[in-house]
């Protein structure tokens, strides 16, 4: 391992820059959400803290700083400690395999670190370098692996609380995230098998004519409902379901252990839109960015944007669901069609006979389930009747 | 997939496609009406069994790269337990509506483990033999807690699948250390490599003793008996009397093949242990059989006793030359063949007698319950004293020639010891299955019992082929041979 | 042994994942051996990225941990079963555990230093070993019957929770759409 040190020092750099852009991110995009909600809902917003009160982030968290810190007498002292902690760090590595431009030219001064064998000297020279932490091969699978950890820190959280509200929102979380992993999990089937590849960097440059939301709107669609509800994010926000649940699983929670699960929401946010951009919709790509680097980097970020404006646009519109209903959407709905969405794709990649085919037996199945689930419906109508008839609880 | 893979898992896939299918078709038959399912499931053991005409005539297929063959031994297991299966279904047409039990996942989950027990035959690798060995297993667990509203059932089905966990873990072990010493998984490769002294031989030994031993449960063997009686007794009966042939012939189809394919040269070795676990296995069943009054009970002990005898033919198996080996796998092969008939006909008379209405005191399942059957249902009765004369080995029953047959290879694999411990616990065991023909025709008693159409076909089915195949034998006998032909070299 | 980044790395992880299988054992809050589960199959899974199987340590990290100790704790939270209570063969039980796992140690002593057996060095590579598409081609042909069977498997387990869980009272009041 020669170039151990060199690998390490240029990751970490780029670490800490993903972080930084996450965290400052996460700042503003509860500003963001506050605002933007106020002027769907024809409000102000906040407005009174600096210049269009943009200040406003900072205050908050001066704010959430000086609370105090409460630990309930019951609690799981070591878990009620961890839980922030293990919700926030999945959310802060999950895009250490994301691009976020193409290869670039970063010009380096070169340095010594004392005792790690570097020369001396003040030489300027030029690497070539990824634009992003790590390319893998596994890359879709370590997001994957990475987002099902996330539900423990929510679980923890409602566990060690002691507290009936915090418990049933961590148990409604892990049914919900654990239920919903699955459609996720195989709507990104289809760009793994578009680009044959399960690299993200493979995946940006096998759409750099078509973006594959266009190959797979279904995918797309089913993607971007499941990962709404594996961050927990309305309409899907049952864990913290506030006029059921108090707050779910962060009830006990305060100050900056509360900040940190509220951190970990909207990072979250911001990493499943730019995992979306990258899947779905080119990542990096557009005109002229394989030039211009930076360029690359700003469409990236203006896709992440748009993609986050669209889940506040949700939230201020869109009434919560029911549990049991989002429980039927998850398993009945999405899981069923994440996998004809993969079926149907394979088959379009083998020849467009099988793809008809494919299709026409797929329509076929689906015509006679519906008609069948009414012919049942309608067979064992008479003898519950009653039940049918009586109001929703 | 090549032709040939098509060809030699047609059967299998024709079962699988099918169970899916019932599965989703089964959602259209309404509550009451399940009776079609059941017929439904009847067609496709059918479809299932006519696949098999894919297959060459005396030939052998090999597949998927050696993971599965089509040759006479897994033919006649194959018919073994689309027959044995097709019998049950007709059993639970009556039983499950009888019971409160009638669901139409019992029917498909019966074709997936029918769909495992075939699998066990074919395979030819030892990961397919874990595989169908869980594809066995499963769906027999789920069926066996089917009447949960019974907490013997559920005791049963969780004694059953925490058992069955833990001896596939000791086969799955066993598999491994296999893999360890020789570096595959393959019975042919495994052979290759076993062939001419292995270097790491305590290894090998060590897998092939987990291996037996994760088996041996499935069979029922002593010392890994434990879980029968009460599974036996807990589980609703038509699914006892599916497992106790089915289990035991699948778990045998495999142990028979992995033991004389790919270990012929460590006969030395597990012949005498096969050999003590046989003796073992007779001598518990039988006599704790005698002690028993419930004949559920009675017949789980039987079937562990049976599981001996059969054991006795995996011993004489060990033999020197290629010749006697064959002779004794055949000898396996044809008891088990009449064990199948013949228990399943026992079952289907307990099923007859038992008393389904939970609400009564008298489960119908006691020994008791038995007496004046020979005057009140001479049919029935004449059927189970045939039945139970088989089990015993008495002339001219089927179950008589598997003895003599197993006794013989016992005795030609120079199993002396053997064979006197097996003539000896057949005898102790007359004991037991004679009390039962006592009571039917000696003692008074007023049985209530039921009539059906297909559980009256299956019994008379049953104990005709127990009468036919004991006076006369051949037919039966050399589809055995001819199934093991060129099975060991 | 020579000693470079990665030995000292495994040494590292070697001890986490020890400690943490200890812990399991130890603790006596069922959701605390829970967690240092997740933390033992977490460091394994970074053993298979060292033996370059990227494809199985992030299936292990997936399923193990993203799956299956989560529902473990779903279940444990549920039952509310956190707290162990100390049977009466508990002390028995412990003094057998330890005496087989001394022995385990032995075993693997003996094997390790004693036995003569020299650990085979670690062949080399190929570049896409232990990735998604070597192990795809595996999976989908060589191994193609064994994995369509485990499909079957799973589909029959499915099918058996399902049987098993839904009992006569609400299948014949619960249709579609009706609350349970």
């Amino acid at each position: 391992m020669d170039n151990f040190w060199p690998i390490v020092i240029e990751a970490a750099i780029k670490s800490v820059f993903i972080i930084f852009v996450l965290a400052t991110g996460f700042a503003y995009m509860t500003f963001a959400e506050r605002r933007v909600a106020a002027l769907l809902q024809t409000r102000l917003g906040p407005n009174r803290v600096g210049p269009f009160g943009l200040l406003q982030p900072l205050a908050d968290a001066i704010k959430l700083i000086f609370k105090e810190e409460l630990i309930p007498g019951g609690a799981d002292k070591v878990i009620f400690l961890l839980a922030p902690v293990i919700t926030v760090i999945p959310a802060l590595v999950i895009l250490a395999v994301v691009p976020w431009g193409p290869t670039a030219p970063i010009h380096c001064c070169q340095v010594t670190i004392p005792g790690l064998n570097i020369t001396l000297g003040g030489a300027y020279f030029t690497i070539q370098s990824g634009l992003g932490l790590a390319d893998v091969n596994v890359g879709l699978l370590y997001i994957l692996s990475v987002a099902s950890i996330a539900v423990y820190g929510v679980v923890l959280a409602g566990w060690s609380s002691d507290n009936k509200y915090a418990m049933l929102g961590g148990i409604r979380s892990s049914a919900q995230m654990v239920s919903y992993e699955l459609a996720l999990g195989l709507s990104v089937v289809g760009p793994i098998m578009l680009a044959q590849s399960m690299s993200m960097v493979d995946i940006v440059n096998a759409q750099s004519r078509v973006w594959f939301v266009v190959y797979q709107p279904v995918g797309a669609l089913i993607f971007y409902l499941a990962t709404l509800a594996e961050v927990n994010r309305a309409p899907f926000d049952m864990p913290e379901a506030e006029q059921e649940l108090t707050a779910g699983y962060h009830t006990e929670y305060s100050g900056m252990k509360f900040s940190l699960f509220f951190m970990a929401e909207y990072i979250k946010m911001i990493g499943v839109s730019a995992i979306f951009a990258t899947l779905f919709l080119g990542g990096w790509r557009g005109p002229m960015a394989e030039q211009v680097p930076l360029l690359g980097m700003a469409y990236f970020f203006a896709k992440i944007a748009a993609s986050l404006f669209f889940m506040i646009w949700l939230r201020s519109t869109h009434p919560r669901l029911r549990y049991d209903r989002l429980m039927a959407l998850g398993w009945k709905v999405l899981l069923p069609l994440a996998l004809a969405n993969v079926v149907v794709t394979a088959a379009a990649l083998i020849d467009t006979t099988l793809f008809a085919i494919v299709v026409g037996a797929l329509v076929l199945i689906g015509v006679v389930a519906l008609a069948a689930y009414a012919w049942r419906r309608r067979a064992s109508a008479g003898g519950r009747a009653a039940v049918a008839q009586s109001p929703a609880t | 997939m090549t032709p040939t893979d098509f060809n030699a898992i047609l059967p299998i896939l024709v079962l699988a496609g099918y169970g899916c299918v019932l599965l989703l078709v089964d959602l259209l038959v309404p509550e009451h009406r399940k009776r079609i399912t059941a017929w439904l499931a009847l067609l496709g053991l059918a479809a299932a069994a006519l696949g098999h005409v894919a297959w060459p005539a005396g030939g052998r297929l090999v597949a998927f790269g050696g993971m599965l063959v089509a040759d006479g031994y897994a033919l006649f297991f194959n018919l073994l337990f689309l027959g044995s299966a097709a019998l049950t279904v007709l059993l639970a047409f009556n039983y499950l509506p009888r019971t409160g039990l009638e669901r139409g996942e019992f029917y498909v989950l019966l074709l997936f483990t029918v769909l495992g027990m075939m699998l066990m035959g074919q395979a030819a690798d030892l990961i397919v033999v874990f595989l169908a060995l869980e594809l066995l297993s499963i769906p027999l667990y789920i069926l066996s807690g089917l009447a949960r509203s019974r907490p013997s059932s559920e005791e049963a089905a969780l004694k059953y699948f925490l058992l069955g966990a833990f001896s596939s873990a000791f086969l799955v072990y066993g598999i491994a250390l296999v893999y360890g010493a020789t570096g595959s998984t393959n019975l042919e490769l495994v052979l290759a490599a076993a062939n001419g002294g292995n270097p790491r031989l305590a290894l090998l030994l060590a897998g092939v003793g987990l291996v037996l031993v994760g088996l041996g449960f499935k069979v029922a063997a002593v010392p890994f008996h434990m879980w029968t009686p009460d599974v036996y007794d807990g589980a609703p009966s038509v699914v006892t009397a599916f497992m106790s042939v089915g289990a035991k012939a699948g778990g045998f189809a495999a142990l028979l093949r992995i033991f004389v394919v790919a270990f012929p040269d460590l006969a030395g070795q597990w012949g005498f242990v096969a050999a003590v676990i046989a003796a073992l296995t007779m001598i518990l069943g039988n006599f704790a059989a005698i002690a028993q009054s419930n004949i559920k009970r009675m017949l789980a002990y039987s079937s562990i006793a049976h599981a001996g005898y059969i054991l006795m033919g995996l011993a004489a198996a060990s033999a020197a030359g290629a010749s006697l080996r064959e002779f004794a796998v055949g000898a396996a092969l044809f008891y088990l063949a009449a064990y199948t008939v013949t228990n399943l006909g026992a079952w289907a008379v307990v099923m007859a007698v038992e008393r389904a209405d939970s609400g009564t005191a008298s489960t119908g399942l006691n020994l008791s319950d038995y007496a004046g059957l020979g005057w009140r249902r001479p049919g029935l009765a004449l059927a189970m004293a045939l039945f139970m004369l088989s089990l015993t080995g008495v002339p001219p029953t089927i179950g008589f020639v598997g003895k003599f047959y197993v006794f013989r290879a016992a005795l030609d694999a120079g199993y002396l010891w053997l064979a006197l411990i097996g003539v000896l616990t057949s005898l102790a065991s007359a004991y037991y299955y004679l009390r039962i023909v006592i009571i039917m025709y000696m003692q008074e008693g007023q049985p209530v019992t039921v009539s059906r159409p297909a559980l009256n076909f299956a019994v008379a089915v049953t104990a005709l082929a127990t009468f036919l195949f004991g006076i006369l034998p051949g037919p039966l006998m050399s589809a055995a041979t001819n199934a093991v032909m060129g099975f060991a070299r | 042994m020579p000693v470079n980044v990665e030995t000292v790395i495994f040494f590292l992880l070697a001890a986490m994942a020890i400690g943490a299988a200890v812990g399991l054992l130890l603790s006596r809050n069922a959701v605390h051996s829970a967690l240092f589960l997740v933390l033992n199959f977490a460091v394994v899974s970074v053993f298979f990225l060292f033996l370059a199987a990227p494809f199985i340590a992030m299936v292990q990290v997936t399923v193990y941990a993203g799956a299956i100790m989560v529902l473990f704790l779903f279940v444990i939270m549920l039952l509310g079963a956190e707290l162990l209570r100390g049977g009466a063969s508990g002390r028995w039980h412990s003094a057998l555990a330890v005496v087989l796992a001394a022995g385990f140690v032995g075993v693997l002593g003996y094997v390790a230093f004693f036995s003569g057996i020299a650990p085979e060095a670690l062949p080399n590579v190929d570049a896409g070993f232990g990735g998604p598409q070597l192990l795809g081609m595996d999976l989908f042909q060589t191994y193609l019957l064994p994995f369509e069977l485990t499909s079957l498997l799973l589909l029959v387990a499915m099918i058996g929770a399902v049987v098993l869980t839904r009992d006569a009272r609400t299948r014949s009041a619960a249709g579609p759409g009706a609350r349970p």
